[in-house]
């Protein structure tokens, strides 16, 4: 199974300037868990540290095949071969 | 510096106009590593708000699928405020997430929607760092 992960550019120094990566994972929660043991640190970018592991950042957009995962079940959205995910930063401020 | 042309310098501030009293927000593509902001992108303010911006998660990603079809970055990303002053404010420290971006703050505080002056001011912000940096306006970018 290979699911395509378009990373932003301030995540990139932890995928050593790749700007797209591949992982595996049936769920965006497992995809994550793949891409950290790749990638580390990744995760704790991704993950609000206030939902014991059970929410996204809020100011961190993730989207499986164009649809925001906040919509389709947040890290329980379900994955499959050829799927694509993209993480963007919101662009965001007071 | 930021170098920028008149045509999207009024454009940017033609558009912080508009959308006084609530914060407008937008982006100035241009080619990857060029530092030329050459395609101005108003963006809808999400949150309809005097306090803060946020870019629609739908426009959004439709925004960066067609800069990364034209090899395109955000050269600048731009919001006004329309209470303060133009510079950023602990939010916007601490969500600015492009670390290659000019952020430009306009501030619309003394004319709203009016004609008149506004503040226009360019920074970096990387790592919670706030560095101003001059604006240059020129009449056309220089050509390549």
């Amino acid at each position: 199974m290979a699911i395509e992960v378009r990373i932003p550019t301030i995540l990139r120094t932890y995928t050593g300037g790749e700007k797209a990566v591949r992982g595996d994972g049936a769920s965006l929660s497992a995809l994550i868990d793949d891409l950290e043991a790749s990638h580390p640190g990744i995760k704790e970018r991704l993950i609000d540290p206030d939902s014991n592991g059970s929410d996204l950042r809020r100011f961190v957009n993730v989207y499986i095949n164009d649809e925001d995962v906040r919509f389709i079940g947040g890290l329980e959205a379900t994955l499959a071969d050829g799927d694509e995910v993209v993480v963007l930063p919101a662009v965001a401020g007071g | 510096m930021l170098t920028i042309d008149q045509a999207t310098y009024d454009g940017i501030v033609a558009h912080a106009k508009r959308d006084h009293p609530d914060e407008a927000c937008g982006i100035v593509a241009g080619p990857e590593g060029s530092d030329r902001p050459e395609r101005l992108v108003a963006m809808l303010n999400a949150a309809s708000s005097p306090t803060f911006y946020e870019f629609d998660s739908t426009d959004l990603l439709q925004l960066y699928k067609q800069m990364d079809v034209n090899d395109e970055e955000p050269v600048v990303i731009y919001h006004s405020h329309t209470a303060t002053e133009a510079y950023p404010s602990r939010t916007d420290i601490g969500l600015a997430q492009e670390p290659n971006a000019h952020y430009v703050l306009v501030s619309t505080r003394e004319h709203g929607n009016n004609e008149g002056p506004v503040e226009f001011r360019s920074y970096r912000i990387t790592d919670g760092a706030v560095t101003e940096e001059e604006v240059s306006v020129v009449t056309q970018l220089p050509t390549v």
